[in-house]
């Protein structure tokens, strides 16, 4: 069988992946990332909404190439119809631009591969390799071939369907009401405003909210995300969606050019992402946005913090929890909170009726806010129906 | 469980949630594990309803 070996293997070329080879590449580790499908950044399952402010701090360089549309804001739209529009003055917080993951992806990746990491692709991760109890690697499949990946420290950044970690003893288990089961297409020849990236609440989309994302002028991501608790029939998603497009003019006169399946995690911050020799980054981490679904910035953050940690390990010759707690602190100083804030946001507002929807959208655009995050709508709920936020007001 | 091939998108919905990790897909199919103790959740997680439990 075939082997090699290098300090550190990660799977998955994921922007969580490709930003913690990077990061540790560019510390001196010799960084194997490794990628089970044939393209980096395709298929896309994504909404591919994200916001700007904290690409500098990853040291990602905008590309034109990537980035598919700038918004000028938002337009939450509460089940009744009422529309809460944060327009440019304001907006560029949580939502700034649309991108096109095939390019962000392999700029990432590419990213990683000039800092000095290797990249396999159509190789994907069968089993941890264990010493007297001790991870040293991975077996995968290379190409159809077997082989044997030693490393000082596997990374798991395999998504949400990650293996990683549950190889290792990580619990990642989910309850269904901390997934949220997904469907979009990405519909052209549609009219509608491509200058705001639109959420719907309510009913519409049972435990989370019907997202338009536009791509270019009459062409947009046009998805939706059901908590699975809510799913009654299965293949709820794809109806839900169907039926909301078939409701609105502009959309329905639309023909798809992708169909893009997937679920993600909506749940509070995990206990551990670490083990000795082995640390989840992403998706796999279950580093998502509870209230958005959205996860990039998260693993880009969570990524550097890996990486940074990863180099200084290799450096150090230890790779144990002595070192990765780092990596468990780093990531919690930056992300843990909002994790926590946003999940008990979202077990609230998923009880919320239409009619209580309707009301907190109403209030909002009464009030306003000075720019759109999920942090600043919760403090205008705070303010105005403190009764919907008494449980985690102190995260507020 | 039996996989409708025309209907799955390849997604890895089930895959991640499953709480018995006895689903495998590999570009071309699914495949459950004896581990599988048809909870049913992977029926109700998938978008596109292409997995059923038979009889």
């Amino acid at each position: 069988m075939k082997r090699v070996e290098h300090d550190v293997v990660v799977v998955g070329a994921g922007p969580a992946g490709s930003m913690t080879a990077k990061w540790a590449a560019q510390g001196g580790a010799d960084v194997l990332m490794i990628e089970k499908r044939q393209e980096i950044g395709s298929p896309v399952r994504c909404g591919e909404g994200i916001s700007k402010q904290w690409l500098e701090e990853v040291g990602i360089t905008v590309d034109p190439k990537w980035v598919a549309r700038e918004v000028r804001g938002a337009k939450i739209v509460s089940p009744s119809g009422h529309t809460f529009l944060v327009d440019e003055k304001n907006a560029g917080n949580e939502v700034g631009w649309v991108v096109d993951r095939v390019f962000f992806d392999k700029a990432l990746a590419r990213d990683a591969a000039r800092a000095g990491a290797d990249i396999m692709l159509k190789t994907s991760a069968t089993s941890l390799i264990k010493e007297d109890g001790k991870v040293v690697g991975v077996r995968a499949q290379s190409y159809g071939e077997p082989i044997e990946i030693r490393a000082k420290c596997v990374v798991g950044a395999d998504g949400y369907e990650s293996q990683v970690g549950r190889w290792a003893g990580i619990d990642t288990s989910l309850t269904p009401g901390d997934i949220d089961t997904c469907y979009q297409y990405r519909l052209t020849n549609i009219d509608y405003d491509p200058d705001y990236c639109e959420f719907t609440l309510g009913s519409a989309a049972p435990g989370g909210y019907v997202w338009v994302f536009p791509k270019d002028e009459d062409t947009a991501n046009v998805g939706i995300g059901v908590q699975l608790s809510k799913v009654k029939t299965p293949g709820d998603p794809k109806m839900y969606l169907d039926k909301f497009i078939a409701k609105n003019p502009g959309l329905k006169k639309g023909k798809p050019l992708e169909a893009v399946a997937g679920a993600v995690s909506i749940c509070a911050p995990l206990d551990s992402v670490c083990v000795d020799n082995l640390l989840l980054v992403g998706d796999s981490a279950r580093m998502i946005d509870p209230i958005t679904g959205g996860g990039i910035s998260m693993s880009c953050i969570a990524g550097m913090c890996a990486g940074k940690v990863l180099a200084k390990g290799v450096k150090a010759g230890d790779l144990s929890m002595n070192v990765l707690q780092e990596y468990e602190k780093a990531w919690r100083d930056r992300l843990e909170n909002k994790l926590w804030r946003n999940w008990m946001a979202k077990e609230k507002l998923t009880t919320l009726s239409d009619e209580v929807l309707d009301q907190l959208v109403h209030t909002l655009t009464e009030v306003g806010v000075e720019k759109l995050s999920v942090q600043n709508l919760l403090a205008v709920v705070k303010a105005h129906h403190p009764d919907l936020v008494k449980e985690f007001e102190d995260l507020i | 469980m039996i996989v409708s091939i025309e209907k799955c998108h390849h997604c890895g919905a089930c895959v991640g949630s499953c709480p018995q990790n006895a689903i495998f897909l590999n570009d071309l199919v699914l495949v459950f594990s004896e581990e599988c103790n048809r909870c049913g959740r992977c029926v109700k997680v998938c978008p596109v309803s292409a997995i059923t439990m038979e009889r």
